[in-house]
């Protein structure tokens, strides 16, 4: 039997204006129908660096993700307020495709189409608008280094992506995310699929990847939260409970959910 | 070794029994051996009934060839039809299939593509509440409906619009297209649901529009499945006898154009096999007739199942 922890104590960062933010949410709430999913996530994410998102399945943190983008459009209902570049994407009016050209997503299971290595990134470039043929392999070249696949692929680049193994396929949609040069990288547990090996290797690539773009992490592995992240946010049934810098979350978690999800009494 | 095999040995009078018990047949044992025997003779059957039909339409389609002496090219090549005379020229009959069956295809697939679209990308919700059941509607109308629908409709649509008497290529083109569309769109639907969803979602979290993602990825990955439904549209059109023998107009001559009264192999033999005798050239050239459409089928199901593979291949991970 669960405990019952009182969603009223919580622990949450917040940012003074020197920092600056890559992305921030007031207020939000996401509802699946009469389900009411997440309340009132107030989160910030600095720039530059790696944000991880734990808790246990159904705390919510994959729905907050998917809101950041708005890929959860037409699946839920998403209200208050999502800051990006001082503008507030959670608005109809927004143009949806323009954000997810900013903030890139890379999902749980390993997704790339079933097309060449090479097609699987010149897709949304062209799909974008661009066409040169130099530029587009500039562009593959780049974020397959980028995502630290190149080594292993440049010979091969027709070969179908279905051919990689789920390691190099991740580490595919991460340089088919990156090739759309966005600023914001969200990943819903990119590693869960994988075996050890492959996740150091994503791992790698996302703690060289913070240098330019800002990682937002879900995650199911607490190990892995610590190794890569500089800040940790803690969900549990839909509420943001706690949010620190990994450090203080794994070696002094301040209320007690968070200290007993980090001990393993739960989760 | 030794050991083992003294444990298997029988030990006393207990394990006699357990022997006779494990040897004997039960309730459990003697349904298996009556389920099987069922399953097996309704295969059985069925076997034996295609068998024979292969064999009795091949055996009489081959006759005008063996019997009567025809030489295939001519019964393939010949454009006059007048088996009562002697001629058997089957190619009017053979460009009629073929052309209501591809134009009724190349009209119908747009709109269904399209319907199925809408279907399962715009609007899953009405396209399951109201659409799926027009188009399960439209599938279980009989033949000679929509064949009398388009005798009352279609041909004098035809006849007012471009002269002429109204019958042909171009009306029966207009019936098949409204058979096969059910067709087409329910198995376009099945294949575009088919589609995994991480397909559609990958795109999208690219910035990828929904156009993009439908022509780009769904369309794409579903290509196999709806050349599939193309191709059993098409045998649907081909194989469709009543509806089109009541529009097209049952002329045996070759085309000229599509306003003109023309026929089709099923059309033709709708209309010839009450009139002529057993076992003589006439009736044995509409088997002839007959076993062309069987091959054509074989040939549709052959097609089928090639795209089938390929696309399988395609999918692998």
């Amino acid at each position: 039997m669960l405990k019952q922890y009182s969603f009223e104590k919580t622990a949450v960062q917040t940012f003074d204006d020197k920092t600056s933010l890559a992305i921030k949410t007031e207020d939000l709430q996401v509802f699946y129908g009469q389900n009411h999913a997440m309340f009132d996530a107030n989160l910030a994410f600095p720039k530059n660096q790696i944000t991880a998102l734990i808790g246990a399945s159904g705390s919510g943190k994959s729905t907050y993700l998917r809101s950041l983008n708005r890929m959860n459009d037409g699946i839920a209902t998403v209200t208050g307020k999502i800051w990006y570049h001082g503008v507030n994407i959670n608005e109809p009016g927004v143009n949806i495709y323009e954000i997810r050209r900013h903030i890139g997503m890379v999902f749980q299971r390993p997704n790339p189409f079933a097309k060449s290595i090479r097609e699987n990134i010149v897709y949304a470039l062209r799909a974008n608008g661009l066409k040169k043929k130099a530029e587009l392999e500039e562009r593959v070249e780049q974020s397959l280094k980028g995502a630290a696949l190149w080594d292993e692929v440049k010979d091969n680049l027709d070969k179908s992506a279905l051919s990689l193994s789920g390691g190099q396929q991740q580490r595919l949609c991460i340089a088919r995310s990156i090739a759309m040069a966005p600023d914001v990288l969200l990943l819903d547990e990119p590693c869960s699929a994988l075996d050890p090996i492959s996740t150091v290797k994503v791992e790698e690539t996302l703690l060289e990847l913070q240098k330019k773009y800002s990682i937002i992490i879900v995650t199911h592995n607490m190990q892995q939260a610590s190794r890569i992240s500089s800040q940790c946010a803690f969900f549990h049934l839909g509420h943001v409970m706690e949010y620190v810098p990994t450090g203080t979350m794994f070696s002094n978690p301040q209320i007690p959910v968070t200290q007993d999800y980090i001990a393993g009494s739960f989760g | 070794m030794e050991q083992t095999n003294f444990q298997l040995k029988k030990q006393d009078a207990q394990s006699d029994e357990w022997e006779a018990q494990l040897h004997h047949a039960t309730k459990a044992t003697r349904e298996d051996w009556i389920g099987r025997g069922i399953s097996y003779f309704c295969i059985g059957i069925i076997i034996l009934v295609v068998a024979s039909m292969l064999w009795f339409i091949t055996s009489k389609g081959i006759a005008t060839f063996t019997q009567n002496h025809v030489s295939l090219w001519k019964f393939l090549s010949g454009t006059n039809w007048a088996p009562d005379q002697g001629q058997t020229g089957a190619l009017p009959m053979i460009l009629g299939s073929f052309a209501v069956t591809f134009a009724a295809a190349i009209v119908a697939t747009p709109f269904a593509v399209g319907t199925a679209i809408f279907m399962t990308e715009i609007s899953p919700n009405k396209g399951r509440k109201f659409l799926q059941p027009v188009i399960e509607l439209l599938v279980g109308i009989p033949s000679v409906v929509y064949g009398f629908i388009g005798l009352a409709v279609i041909v004098p649509f035809m006849r007012h619009l471009v002269g002429g008497s109204g019958f042909g290529i171009i009306s029966a083109t207009f019936v098949l297209f409204v058979m096969v569309l059910p067709t087409i769109t329910s198995m376009t639907v099945d294949s575009l649901r088919a589609v995994p969803r991480f397909y559609k979602e990958a795109s999208l979290a690219l910035g990828a529009t929904r156009w993009q993602t439908v022509s780009r990825v769904i369309l794409r990955s579903a290509t196999s499945g709806i050349l599939t439904a193309i191709i059993f549209g098409m045998a649907r059109a081909f194989g469709e006898a009543l509806a089109v023998q009541m529009v097209i107009g049952n002329a045996a001559i070759m085309p000229k154009n599509l306003i003109s009264p023309a026929s089709t192999l099923t059309s033709q033999l709708t209309t010839g096999i009450g009139d002529t005798i057993d076992g003589t050239l006439p009736n044995n050239a509409l088997w002839s007739l007959a076993l062309i459409l069987l091959l054509m089928s074989l040939v549709f199901n052959a097609l089928v199942r090639i795209i089938a593979k390929r696309g399988q291949l395609k999918h692998e991970r």
